[in-house]
C-alpha cells in the first residue's frame, strides 16, 4: 500500500510494457505513471520491437502469451536490439518452462500473472539497480 | 438402470450358451472315443467268444458222441461174443442163457436187461431176463426184419410186447441152415443216463432222436425238446454223418437257442444238444452287462468333470471381461478427465486477465482515493474497505485458477526435493471443500522437523488425494474426522491418514491394493486408485500398509523414504 517515496533526484525509470491485453496495460500503465515510471505501452510484440526502435528503455515487462507473437521471439529480439535491457517476463500459472526457457535467454526474472503491484514494481527496482551493477 | 439389467441377462445368456457348448464339445470329443473303442471291443469279444464258445460245445458233444456210440459198439460186440462163443445149441437152452445173461450182468453192470433167441419165423424160442417173453411172435416186430437182413442190427425205441420203451440190439446166427436172431435188450436207464448226464450251463441238455425226429431217450424237458426246428433238418437234409453240426435258430416259442448234433449210429440217431443261446453266451452277456456300467460311469464321470472344467473356465472368461470392460471404463474415464482438465486449465488462463484487471483497478482507485482530500467525500472509508475487498477476492480468485492449473497438468514424474507438510496442505486445501459438504473435518498433526524427501510431488499429491478422497467417500453419509500425522520413524517418512468411518472389513483387507478390486457399486469405482497408489509407494522404495477393524475407521500409513542428504539439505 505504501507507496515506494519518489526520488526526485532520480531520473524517471524508463519502462517498456508489452501485453496484448488491452485493459490491463491501459490500467497498469496509470498505476505505474503515478508511482514516477515514464511507461511506454505496446499491445504486440511487434508494437513492442517499433517502440524499443525508437528508444531505449530501461526495463521492459514482458507477457509471454500473446496472439501474434510467442513472447520467448520477442525476448530474443528485444535481447539483441538491447542487450543491456532487463526484461521481465509475465506468465501464467504453470508455464513455469516458458520461464525457464526464457530465464536461458537472458530475460532478468519472471512473475505469475496476476501478481501484486508492489511486486511487480520491487522487481523492477530490483532490475534497474541489477542492470546498473552488470554495467 | 433398465438398460443395465438387459445386458446383464444378456450377459448371463451368453455365459450360459458358452458354457453348454464347451460341456457339449467336451463330451462329444471325449465320449466318440470311448463310445467307439468299446463298441469295437465288444463286437470282437463277441464274435471271438462266441466262436469259442461253439467250438468247446461241439468238442463237448463230439465227445459224448464218441462215448454213446463206443457203448452201443460194445453191446453190440457183447451179444456178438455171446452168439459166437458158445455152440448154438446151449444157446437154445434157457439156464444156459440165464448163466450167460447173469455173468454179462455181473461183468457189466447196467449192461442188459434180458436175452433172448428168435427163430426165422419170429418165435422167440428161448428167453432169459425179467418178462415172460418166452414163445412171443415178433415176426411182425419192424426189428425183426431189420434183424435178418443185418448181421447186427441196434432198433430204435419202441415200447414192444413189454410196454415200456426199450432199445435191442441183435445179432445174426446161420444155424443148420436156417437165420436165427439173438437179441438183448440194452439197459435203458443206463443209456438213458449217458445223454442224460450231459449238462452244460443251466439250460443245456440233450436227448437221441432217430431221423423221423422221435426220441430215443427219456428227457425231463421233452416239451421245450420237441419244439426244436432240428426235425425237418434230420429229415430233409443229408447232415453229414460223421461231424457235428451247429445250429442257431429260434423256437417255436421264440427263443433264440442254439442246437449241436451230432450223427450216431452211422447217421440213423442224431445226438441233439440244445441251450438257450443266452445262457450259452451267458459271459458274453455278463461282459456286455460290465461294458455298459464301465460306460455309464465313464459318462457320468466325463459329464461332470466337463460340467465343472466348463462352469471354471467360463467363470474366468467372465473375470478376465470384467477387467476389460474396466479396463475400458478406465480409458474413457482417463481421456474425459484429461479433456476436463484441459478445459478448466483453459478456463483458468482465461479468468487471469480479467482478474487482473479488476484487481488493478480496484488499486487505481485506492490510489485516486488517497489523493482526494480526507473528509470530503463523505463515505470515503466504506469505499476503502469495497476496494480492498475486491482486492482480497481477485487474489481469492488467483489462488483457485492457481489450484486448478496444478492438478490439470500431467502427472509429472520428476523427483525433487519436496516439503510433505506443504503438500499435504495443499491437497487439504484442495479437499476441504469436498469435505464440508461431506460434514468431514480434516485435522492436520504435522511435525515440524521433518525432513524433506525425494520424490515426484505430482505422484505424491496423487496418493494424498486418493487416500483423503478415499476416507471421504467412506464417511459420505455419516460425516466425521480425518486425522492426518506426519512424523520420522527411522529412515522413513510416515504419513498417517487415519478416518472414523465404517472401516474395512477383513475379508476385504488382503486384496485392498489388488488392482481391479473395489467394493464400491458398479460404475463408482474402478479399484485402481490403492493400487495405483501402491504402485507408486512401492517404486519409491516406501511402503503403504492399512489398519483397520469395522466400526472403528480405517488407517492408511505412507512410509517415504528420506536419507540423511535430505536431511542437512533442509
Amino acid at each position: 500500500m505504501n507507496n515506494r517515496p519518489v526520488d526526485e533526484n532520480r531520473r524517471k525509470i524508463k519502462l517498456l510494457l508489452v501485453d496484448d491485453e488491452q485493459g490491463y496495460v491501459d490500467i497498469l500503465s496509470k498505476r505505474l505513471a503515478k508511482r514516477n515510471f515514464e511507461v511506454t505501452k505496446a499491445l504486440s510484440g511487434t508494437e513492442g520491437i517499433k517502440a524499443l526502435r525508437k528508444q531505449d528503455f530501461d526495463v521492459a515487462v514482458l507477457d509471454l502469451k500473446m496472439e501474434d507473437m510467442d513472447g520467448i521471439e520477442v525476448l530474443k529480439i528485444f535481447k539483441k536490439m538491447a542487450p543491456e535491457l532487463s526484461v521481465i517476463m509475465l506468465t501464467g500459472h504453470g508455464s513455469e518452462q516458458a520461464a525457464r526457457d526464457g530465464l536461458a535467454q537472458g530475460a532478468f526474472d519472471y512473475l505469475t500473472k496476476p501478481c501484486e503491484l508492489e511486486e511487480l514494481i520491487a522487481k523492477i527496482h530490483e532490475a534497474c539497480e541489477g542492470g546498473k551493477a552488470g554495467d | 438402470m433398465a438398460d443395465k439389467t438387459n445386458q446383464d441377462t444378456h450377459d448371463s445368456a451368453y455365459y450360459k450358451s458358452l458354457t453348454r457348448n464347451m460341456v457339449v464339445i467336451m463330451l462329444v470329443v471325449s465320449m466318440m472315443p470311448l463310445i467307439l473303442i468299446s463298441g469295437i471291443l465288444r463286437y470282437y469279444f463277441n464274435v471271438s467268444y462266441q466262436e469259442k464258445a461253439v467250438d468247446h460245445l461241439k468238442v463237448l458233444v463230439r465227445k459224448h458222441q464218441q462215448n454213446i456210440d463206443r457203448f452201443l459198439t460194445l453191446k453190440l460186440a457183447d451179444l456178438r461174443v455171446i452168439s459166437r462163443l458158445f455152440p448154438f445149441e446151449q444157446l437154445l437152452e434157457e439156464p444156459f442163457l440165464r448163466e450167460c445173461l447173469s455173468t454179462l450182468q455181473q461183468e457189466y453192470p447196467h449192461s442188459f436187461v434180458d436175452l433172448g433167441v428168435v427163430n426165422a419165423q419170429g418165435i422167440q424160442v428161448a428167453y432169459a431176463g425179467p418178462f415172460r417173453l418166452k414163445e412171443v411172435d415178433y415176426s411182425r416186430a419192424d426189428w425183426f426184419k431189420k434183424a435178418l437182413e443185418d448181421e447186427n442190427y441196434i432198433s430204435d425205441v419202441f415200447p414192444g410186447v413189454r410196454g415200456i420203451p426199450h432199445f435191442i440190439v441183435t445179432s445174426r446166427v446161420d444155424y443148420r441152415g436156417a437165420k436165427w436172431v439173438v437179441r438183448a435188450t440194452v439197459d435203458f436207464e443206463a443209456f438213458n443216463s449217458l445223454v442224460e448226464s450231459i449238462r452244460i450251463g443251466k439250460t443245456g441238455f440233450a436227448f437221441i432222436v432217430n431221423k423221423k425226429g422221435e426220441f430215443q431217450t427219456k428227457t425231463r424237458y421233452e416239451a421245450l425238446a420237441s419244439k426244436g426246428p432240428y426235425k425237418s433238418l434230420i429229415a430233409d437234409q443229408g447232415l453229414p454223418e460223421h461231424d457235428v453240426t451247429f445250429l442257431e435258430t429260434t423256437t417255436e416259442g421264440g427263443m433264440p437257442t442254439i442246437y449241436v448234433l451230432a450223427p450216431l449210429k452211422n447217421g440213423e440217431w442224431f445226438l441233439v444238444f440244445q441251450q438257450e443261446a443266452s445262457d450259452a453266451y451267458a459271459v458274453v452277456e455278463r461282459a456286455r452287462w460290465l461294458s455298459i456300467i464301465i460306460l455309464v460311469a465313464g459318462a457320468l464321470a466325463v459329464g461332470l468333470v466337463s460340467v465343472l472344467l466348463a462352469r471354471r473356465m467360463v467363470k474366468t472368461i467372465k473375470e478376465s471381461d470384467r477387467q476389460k470392460e474396466m479396463m475400458n471404463e478406465q480409458v474413457i474415464e482417463a481421456g474425459k478427465l484429461a479433456s476436463l482438465g484441459e478445459l478448466a486449465a483453459g478456463i483458468a488462463h482465461e479468468i487471469n486477465n480479467p482478474v487482473a484487471i479488476m484487481v488493478e483497478e480496484a488499486g487505481w482507485m485506492e490510489d485516486l482515493l488517497k489523493d482526494e482530500q480526507q473528509g470530503r467525500l463523505e463515505n470515503a472509508e466504506e469505499f476503502a474497505r469495497a476496494l480492498n475487498q475486491i482486492k482480497i477476492q481477485g487474489r481469492r480468485c488467483k489462488e483457485i485458477t492457481h489450484k486448478l492449473l496444478s492438478f490439470a497438468r500431467k502427472t509429472d514424474p520428476t523427483v525433487k526435493n519436496v516439503n510433505l507438510n506443504e503438500l499435504i496442505e495443499d491437497v487439504v486445501a484442495l479437499s476441504e471443500q469436498r469435505a464440508k459438504y461431506t460434514g468431514v473435518k480434516i485435522n492436520l498433526h504435522l511435525s515440524d522437523d521433518i525432513p524433506t524427501v525425494n520424490v515426484s510431488p505430482s505422484e505424491i499429491q496423487q496418493v494424498m488425494l486418493n487416500l483423503i478422497n478415499n476416507a471421504l467417500d467412506a464417511m459420505e453419509k455419516t460425516g466425521g474426522v480425518i486425522d492426518i500425522t506426519s512424523r520420522v520413524n527411522g529412515s522413513f517418512v510416515v504419513v498417517d491418514v487415519a478416518d472414523n468411518g465404517p472401516g474395512i472389513a477383513k475379508a476385504n483387507l488382503t486384496r485392498i491394493f489388488d488392482p481391479f478390486y473395489t467394493t464400491k457399486p458398479v460404475g463408482k469405482g474402478t479399484g485402481l486408485g490403492l493400487s495405483i497408489c501402491y504402485g507408486i509407494i512401492k517404486k519409491m522404495g516406501g511402503d503403504i500398509t492399512v489398519n483397520s477393524a469395522k466400526g472403528v475407521g480405517a488407517t492408511f500409513h505412507v512410509h517415504i523414504p528420506w536419507t540423511q542428504e535430505n536431511k542437512t539439505a533442509s
